[in-house]
């Protein structure tokens, strides 16, 4: 059964069929497209149960010529991360649905055209961790930024479309980056036994270290935009200014996650040697991302421009675990990723519920919605321990995993990425003292608690955070066998601990 | 002495005669039927010449020859798809051609005289233009396969001198669009000369002017090479001018902006696939063992060219300059079709050149529909909200600039794709970042573009879309249709593509 052609497919049709539904009835095109992205997470259960997770091959293999003059397949296949992420992406859809069901109102363009974007978008997101072939996953990877930009730009609020040009141009130019990289590695494979664009028939390339390292750097900073890392991170806090919180959720949730999974699935695997080159250099970015992200967001006065760097801070720690070289850093990088966009869209739910409720993003303007709005100050609590890592989140184990890994083999940059961890706490607490607890200040008297549909929404997100904080093993288990193979694969095994005295 | 008849291969011959005798009838029509038929007449009659002409082109799809007229002419494959583009691009050219509004009435009279404003006045429209047009697209279909540099003249200077007059015909600021027309023809014969003297050193070098024996002479190496640089570096200016490359580029923002819109797209479209088809030919077969004399050179235009479209149209503030500026910087990519020289490149020109020229026919088609009273809007500022007013228009313009732009899931993208691959194959790489570096500038003002049409509110000033005609119409969907299926699925015409480019020489 091709199931990864189906899940591409379902958000597809749904989208046909909400362009075909009448006009001027809002809550049946919202209806559908909720069902539309609940049967893909319900078809996206139903696989990831049938996955083999010790098995370390791709799995749910497709390959269908699609051009053949260059070579290029529909080709398709998923590891253990890619799965995850797969898995991640399709809960977050129906979740940001429901979540925002009315946060398409104050566009530019009707309800229906919200939601075909966001189905289209949900098809390119499945499709972009699902690629093996490095063409199509180029094709995807561009192709995904129109609905992102016209996400932005018709349904954001403020300098919306000076932010989604922002984004575009930013990502348009790292693509272009990459495209020239893939143009040289179609270019070789050709010279080096036939045309190919398949990924594991690239990754066997021979070319010089200079070569090498030059792709690379055409991949990684395609992806370094995209993840993003200092300091190629200045279109995010805009972006997320200015979108809705639904779309804020898919834009780093998932998408910027397309960043720091290409640097595994592409920098690692085709270019091996140079990534160890840079590593040093990509460890330092990293760090700079994780302390000075964190030091941004404690100075941000509005709150989505604070959830936007706290994530800046989340990707170093990502990005450190991937180049660290060790399972465990791997293992953590990948649950991080997947951990990071459930608290990253609690965040930016509540957050964004707090402020649609309030007419304002300032932090300053809110105060003493413990009181007020008990339930909504919780799970903003709940969603901002999450995202400082408190032990009994989800992100605790995948943030440890990261340290320990990078402290095995990197032991400096593992105790100053640690400061990151100490600065989360400020960054969190202080918008937590500021809004939930304190005096009721004016202006907060009357705003309303969560209604049942926001709590519906969140609650899935809340019980993720917490049981995957207490028991990882499920996701674990998926990740740690294909972990271990890609450290392999590169040439590394893991430091053995030394029990210290020497 | 005794003179022998020419031998001409007719069948080969037929879908450039058919579109003589086409334009020779249409001459008749203008003469003889009533003025209320002439519009209709006109029209039915070139679009049957047309695709009569892309049927012989089908029929003859599979020959190969050398001697159809006497060694002057080649049919082959490479030479078959470009005529066929030629045609397909035509064909929808015309339909918005059909559109007598962009047209003055009496081309003849002088701008704003009595004789003008009665003629208007008395719906006495003269359509010429129709015979010009077929006219035009014969010198097209000749210029690509013509395979002897007399020809190659010939061809030139049919395809050049009806365009010269159609470029001013505009029925509004007929001024500038007289500048315009005058502008292009003065340049175009000061490149005419350029190319005839390159034409007369290759014979003094070869002591031939076919291609076979320039070839020969090339090959043999025995000639003067100051004689072939010569030719060879004047003849190119002549064909970079066709194309508009830098430095020969400074007609064409004029002329696009000053000859009426149809026009504009049916020559941003059709002469570039002629004037590349024919510089493809000759850079593949005749001075192909030449390379190390001219590829540096034509490596630094292609590069200057790019960076220079892309740059300019920055700052443009009226659509139709910009799609000028934007056709030099593709002229730019196109040239490094040219210099690639592999076969790949070849399949990737033909290919590019197709959907490119299909893309522009269509973006001209949306220019001609957003109008305010006083005729075509080409103010960028009043193209604000477009999008709003009236969507479809939009999202089509919108998809023709992304497939400019190279977006993936457009035809821009499988071409930009396929000619850099080939010019990277080649070993050409500055071209190839260059390349990308000139796309990423110009994604910028493409998307200037969307940003006007959907993220700005709409002004008051009277601009409006006009409901398109069912030709214009048909002239939106077919080239949307091209540029998406062929982003999507391009495999089919790829592979037709490579069975055919393989030129004989």
């Amino acid at each position: 059964m091709n199931w990864l052609t189906l899940l591409m497919a379902l958000p597809l049709l749904g989208s046909v069929v909400v362009a075909g539904l009448p006009k001027g009835n809002e809550k049946l095109v919202k209806q559908v497209a909720l069902a539309s992205t609940l049967i893909v997470m319900g078809a996206t259960i139903a696989m990831a149960v049938s996955f083999q997770r010790d098995n370390v091959e791709l799995q749910f293999v497709e390959k269908y010529s699609w051009i053949p003059s260059f070579g290029i397949n529909y080709a398709l296949g998923v590891d253990g991360l890619a799965l995850v992420l797969i898995l991640m992406s399709t809960i977050l859809a129906p979740v940001v649905v429901l979540a925002g069901w009315n946060e398409s109102h104050g566009g530019r363009w009707s309800v229906k055209v919200f939601y075909i974007l966001i189905l289209v978008l949900e098809t390119m997101m499945i499709g972009v961790f699902a690629a093996t072939d490095v063409f199509l996953f180029y094709v995807i990877f561009e192709a995904m930024l129109i609905p992102v930009y016209f996400l932005i730009g018709g349904y954001g609020t403020g300098e919306r479309s000076a932010a989604a040009v922002k984004f575009l141009i930013y990502s348009l130019f790292g693509g272009l980056l990459m495209l020239a990289s893939i143009i040289a590695l179609y270019v070789m494979s050709g010279a080096q036994g036939g045309h190919t664009f398949d990924l594991a028939a690239l990754s066997q390339l021979q070319m010089s270290s200079m070569t090498q390292n030059l792709l690379f750097l055409g991949f990684f900073i395609a992806f370094a935009i995209k993840a993003p890392l200092w300091p190629l991170h200045t279109w995010l806090p805009d972006a997320a200014d200015s979108a809705t919180p639904g779309t804020s959720v898919l834009l780093l949730g998932v998408l910027d996650k397309v960043g720091t999974f290409g640097m595994i699935r592409y920098c690692l695997t085709l270019f091996p040697e140079a990534s160890k080159t840079f590593t040093p250099m990509i460890l330092v970015l990293a760090l700079i991302s994780i302390i000075y992200g964190a030091i941004l967001a404690i100075g941000q006065r509005d709150l989505k421009r604070l959830i936007a760097f706290t994530s800046i801070s989340h990707f170093g720690f990502i990005t450190l675990g991937i180049f660290a070289m060790t399972s465990q850093g791997y293992s953590g990088a990948a649950l991080y990723m997947f951990n990071h966009g459930f608290s990253t869209a609690a965040l930016f739910l509540v957050g964004g519920w707090m402020i649609s409720r309030r007419g304002s993003s300032t932090i300053s303007d809110f105060g003493g919605l413990q009181r007020i709005t008990p339930v909504m100050a919780w799970m903003f609590f709940l969603a901002g321990m999450s995202s400082l890592a408190l032990p009994g989140m989800s992100s605790f184990v995948s943030e440890f995993l990261v340290l320990v890994g990078t402290f095995t083999r990197y032991p400096v940059h593992a105790i100053i990425a640690t400061f990151g961890i100490v600065l989360a706490a400020l960054y969190i607490l202080i918008p937590v003292q500021k809004a939930l607890h304190g005096p009721t200040t004016p202006g907060n008297e009357n705003l309303s608690d969560l209604n049942l549909r926001e709590k519906i929404a969140i609650a899935p997100v809340i019980a993720i955070i917490v049981v995957l904080g207490f028991y990882p093993a499920p996701l674990l288990n998926v990740i740690n066998p294909a972990a271990t193979h890609v450290i392999a694969q590169l040439g590394f095994s893991d430091p053995v601990p030394t029990s210290g005295g020497k | 002495m005794t003179f022998n008849a020419p031998v001409l291969n007719y069948t080969l011959l037929s879908p450039i005669l058919i579109l003589l005798g086409g334009a020779l009838l249409g001459v008749l029509v203008e003469a003889f039927v009533s003025k209320a038929m002439r519009a209709v007449t006109q029209l039915s009659l070139t679009v049957g010449t047309l695709v009569l002409s892309l049927a012989q082109v089908w029929r003859i799809h599979n020959e190969q020859s050398m001697s159809a007229a006497m060694g002057s002419v080649i049919i082959d494959g490479p030479g078959v798809l470009l005529q066929a583009s030629i045609l397909i691009i035509s064909i929808i050219s015309v339909f918005l051609i059909a559109d007598t509004d962009h047209f003055t009435a009496l081309a003849a009279a002088l701008p704003g005289s009595e004789e003008e404003r009665h003629s208007l006045e008395s719906g006495n429209q003269v359509t010429e233009v129709y015979p010009l047009t077929l006219f035009a697209i014969s010198g097209m279909m000749l210029f690509p396969i013509a395979s002897d540099l007399i020809t190659l003249f010939v061809a030139l200077e049919m395809l050049s001198l009806p365009l010269y007059l159609m470029a001013g015909l505009s029925r509004r600021r007929r001024l500038a669009s007289q500048e315009a027309a005058l502008k292009y023809f003065l340049l175009g014969a000061f490149s005419s000369a350029f190319f005839l003297f390159g034409m007369a050193y290759l014979y003094g070098y070869s002591a031939s002017v076919t291609y076979a024996g320039i070839r020969e002479s090339i090959v043999g190496g025995s000639g003067n090479d100051v004689l072939l640089l010569i030719g060879m570096a004047f003849l190119t200016i002549g064909l970079l001018f066709k194309v508009g490359a830098v430095p020969f580029h400074a007609w064409s923002p004029d002329v696009y902006q000053g000859a009426p819109t149809p026009i504009t797209g049916f020559m941003a479209a059709a002469t570039k696939v002629a004037a590349f088809g024919a510089m493809l030919r000759i850079y593949y077969t005749v001075f192909a063992n030449a390379q190390w004399s001219w590829s540096p050179l034509l490596s630094l235009i292609a590069i200057v060219t790019m960076l220079f479209g892309s740059l300019v149209a920055i700052s443009q503030r009226d659509v139709k300059r910009m799609l000028a500026y934007s056709s030099i910087a593709h002229a730019g990519f196109l040239l490094a079709g040219v210099i690639a020289l592999n076969k790949a490149g070849l399949e990737a020109s033909i290919f590019y050149l197709f959907a490119y020229g299909v893309a522009t026919v269509g973006a001209f088609a949306v220019v001609t529909l957003v109008r305010d009273s006083s005729g075509e809007v080409t103010d960028l500022n009043r193209w604000k909200g477009l999008g709003k007013r009236s969507p479809w228009v939009a999202i089509s313009f919108a998809g023709f600039l992304l497939a400019f732009a190279g977006i993936p899931l457009t035809s821009g993208f499988i071409g930009k794709f396929s000619i850099f691959s080939a010019a990277y194959e080649s070993g050409a790489k500055g071209l190839v970042i260059a390349g990308v570096l000139s796309s990423a500038i110009a994604a910028f003002f493409y998307i200037r573009v969307i940003v006007l049409m959907f993220f700005t509110d709409p002004s008051q000033d009277g601009t409006s879309v006009q409901l398109p005609s069912i030709l214009t119409r048909a002239t939106l969907i077919i080239s949307m249709a091209v540029t998406v299926v062929l982003g999507v699925y391009p495999a089919p015409l790829l592979n037709l593509i490579s069975h055919f480019s393989t030129f004989i020489r």
